[in-house]
């Protein structure tokens, strides 16, 4: 591993730890398109700044793009009030609108700038370490590196300080603002670091990516855990994972690190998606199967406490009574035989004392409205789940 | 003069839009494809998934790049097929991320956008660094390029557009009650999934159009400024359909007018620009719900009632006295807070106060009408 390949993925993994905090908030707070919008709209503000210093990593550049964005944020934030259109329409008016103009801008001075807005989108992080710092004639590290290490610190500075108005404000609004936090404060004071973040990082990594950094490891460790700073260091971790793993998925296939690292967030979402042990999926789908089930099963119960009659409770009349398909009634009956809720005679289907006892409490809860209850009552009755 | 010179240079750039071959597949293409976004914009934006059309246009990314990896040609109609059904399961993940999780929809949205597109461009990538002539031009398809449309491409949107219109009429009262009311629809029996699905297809199919001309980052906006536009106008859903559909087309005939009278300027940034025009002059001018007019009324009202309570005011000092004309000092008004002087002229003018020097007194007319005040008011309130 050369030294340019070990600032490449110093780079990208001090990025996605920038990005991963205020992408974690802006996740639970509902706004993560609004980091979409801000990584587009802050084109014109990149470009301005260009025309100005005539290059690309100077601070006036990332100020003017942090205005940009915050800008944005204030424009869709008019447009929603006046009610005119819907939250996400506005957002969906304005970036467009914003970017449109940088695109022109870019086109009509074509020959006097070197800007591609290919590079803005996407970025180039393997020409990264080639842009170097130097102070007093010493070189000390690639320019892109200082940016989002400074970035990274301020940051990380500012979580420190403001975690718990953070916190407060996110989960509980009003009473965040009833106990003298401002909302207004808190939520711009995200929306600039969002900005800043996305500029610092949009030259080495590229909007897109900032964008995938963003919303993609929050979105994953959300899935996995339910404790805010589990959640951020969660973030964390996975954005660095996929920064590495994807610089050399990239090296692999010479083909663009941004987007090798995106597709590594991909893989790791669709993962998560799947496979997270109660909120993915698959786990979704087995609960709802096994809900679907357990409820049969109460019904099933039910049916047999209301009916003393034979002929009610026999095996066959359930497959029609019920309205049952075959393979549904035999799951549900090898349940209920199992849980020792039943027994069978003669291919009569009676209650056992157990059976009976679970029946009148479920019974005794569903006319209460006390539905919920039935969850934990299967804890005790249960010795297989549906 | 200059209005002459303007209509001269106009009627040359008609003549222009007719005789060339080339600005006359890009007028009609933009054209066609601005009305077909902008009826089925319409829905997305009602239905609150303004920010579908953001993300599926750059789900279809990796879908262009796939068909081309496949099929190594780079037949436009091959490539939207595969930006369509890559368009489509990026809907569907969404849509499974927001019932299946507890993750919310702007997040799903976020999330499928970022990622196919980052897919899309390694894809891409990917393409340029293989020993193949044929790939240059593929990121055409990032910020479109009307330039590069034939007339294949315009008869390819004429009967997409055909097909859209023909399904929506048919379904017309399907979709509507869909749009409004979801739980309704479900209880009067129809298969409120599969019309889902449909109108969704529909808008998918409809972005993945638009790839070629304004381009994946652009096309969103393409979507919302006709429908959010016409939406101002109207209360009617199929009067906003039509209008979204007019407006659109007019932004894509405006942007390619603009763009094709100057050097350097691409036809997509342009059109959005134009749509964007028309979303501004919508929002402040439209008679109902623009805010020029609302800020009209709110002034209006705000003068009519300074004007009543100022006539309330009169009335309750002209009751104590036998006759109602008597007549009063104007400096008794000044400690009332409603009072202005171009209330008393108003009052003067509709005959319900007269002056006379310093005094004022009421007239019969205005004694019955603040009488009246109240319960006018409460009987409009009825």
């Amino acid at each position: 591993m050369s030294s340019a390949q070990f600032e490449i993925q110093l780079i990208a993994s001090f990025v996605a730890i920038a990005c991963a905090i205020p992408g974690t908030f802006l996740v639970l707070r509902k706004m993560a398109m609004i980091s979409d919008a801000i990584s587009h709209s802050i084109l014109p503000g990149i470009v301005v700044g260009f025309f100005i210093t005539q290059d690309l990593n100077s601070p006036l550049l990332i100020l003017l793009a942090a205005v940009t964005g915050v800008i944005t944020e204030v424009l869709v934030e008019y447009i929603q009030k006046t009610g005119l259109v819907k939250e996400d329409t506005a957002i969906g008016l304005v970036f467009p609108v914003l970017f449109s103009i940088g695109v022109i801008m870019i086109a009509k001075n074509a020959n006097d700038v070197h800007l591609d807005i290919d590079a803005v989108l996407l970025g180039e992080l393997a020409f990264a370490p080639f842009d170097r710092l130097f102070v007093s004639g010493v070189d000390i590290g690639p320019k892109s590196l200082w940016i989002i290490g400074s970035i990274l610190i301020v940051t990380l500075v500012l979580l420190y300080a403001f975690f718990k108005e953070l916190k407060l404000s996110t989960f509980d609004k009003g009473l965040a603002a009833s106990l003298g936090f401002s909302p207004a404060i808190i939520h711009y004071g995200l929306m600039s670091i969002s900005s800043i973040t996305t500029v610092g990082a949009f030259d080495a990594v590229g909007a897109i990516l900032v964008v995938a950094l963003m919303i993609a490891p929050p979105a994953s460790a959300y899935l996995l855990t339910k404790d805010l700073k589990k959640m951020l260091l969660l973030s964390a971790c996975f954005g660095v994972f996929c920064a590495i793993s994807g610089y050399w998925l990239a090296h692999w296939l010479d083909a663009s690190i941004a987007g090798s690292i995106t597709t590594m967030l991909g893989l790791l979402f669709l993962l998560v998606y799947l496979f997270a042990p109660s909120k993915g999926v698959i786990a979704v789908l087995y609960r709802e199967k096994q809900q679907r089930t357990e409820v049969s099963l109460l019904t099933f119960l039910l049916h047999l406490k209301n009916h003393d009659e034979a002929s009610e409770r026999h095996v066959n009349h359930l497959n029609e009574h019920i309205n049952w398909q075959k393979v549904r009634s035999k799951t549900v009956l090898d349940l209920a035989l199992k849980n020792n809720m039943i027994e069978i005679e003669n291919q009569v289907v009676s209650l056992t004392p157990k059976g009976d006892e679970f029946t009148t409490q479920a019974i005794d809860y569903i006319i209460t409205n006390e539905d919920a209850q039935i969850e934990d009552m299967k804890e005790d009755f249960f010795l297989f789940r549906g | 003069m200059i209005k002459n010179e303007l209509l001269i240079e106009l009627t040359e750039y008609i003549e222009l839009v007719i005789n060339d071959y080339t600005l006359r597949t890009i007028t009609l293409g933009t054209a066609i494809l601005g009305a077909v976004t902008g009826m089925l914009g319409s829905f997305a934006v009602l239905r609150k998934q303004s920010l579908l059309g953001d993300a599926i246009s750059h789900a279809a990314l990796p879908g262009i790049a796939i068909a081309f990896l496949i099929t190594g040609a780079k037949d436009s109609n091959t490539l939207l097929l595969g930006a369509l059904v890559s368009g489509l399961l990026g809907t569907f993940w969404i849509r499974g991320i927001i019932t299946k999780t507890h993750l919310k929809s702007d997040t799903a949205l976020g999330l499928i956008l970022s990622l196919f597109f980052g897919f899309g461009m390694l894809l891409l990538t990917f393409i340029q660094k293989q020993p193949n002539a044929n790939q240059a031009g593929l990121d055409k398809y990032l910020f479109g390029q009307a330039a590069t449309l034939v007339e294949s491409d315009v008869w390819m949107m004429a009967i997409v557009t055909g097909v859209c219109l023909f399904v929506l009429l048919l379904f017309w009262k399907e979709f509507k009650i869909l749009l409004f009311d979801k739980d309704y629809a479900k209880t009067l029996g129809f298969n409120t999934k599969t019309i889902d699905i449909l109108i969704t297809s529909f808008i998918v199919l409809a972005i993945v159009l638009g790839l070629q001309t304004v381009g994946v980052v652009l096309m969103s906006a393409m979507l919302l400024a006709p429908a959010a536009a016409a939406r101002q106008w109207t209360n009617s859903l199929s009067k906003m359909v039509l209008l979204a559909a007019v407006f659109g087309a007019f932004s894509g005939v405006f942007g390619t007018a603009i763009s094709a009278s100057q050097n350097n300027l691409s036809t997509g940034p342009v059109i959005v620009i134009v749509a964007a025009v028309f979303v501004f002059v919508s929002f402040v001018f439209s008679p109902s719900r623009g805010l020029l007019f609302k800020q009209i009324r709110f002034i209006k009202n705000r003068r009519d009632l300074q004007l009543h309570k100022t006539l309330a005011f009169m009335y309750h000092i002209a009751e104590t006295h036998d006759n109602i004309s008597h007549p009063h000092e104007i400096k008794i008004l000044n400690n009332f807070q409603g009072y202005t002087k171009s209330t008393l002229k108003n009052l003067v003018e509709k005959n319900y106060v007269t002056i006379e020097g310093t005094t004022w007194s009421l007239t019969q007319k205005g004694f019955n009408s603040a009488a009246n005040l109240y319960n006018q008011l409460s009987k409009k309130d009825e």
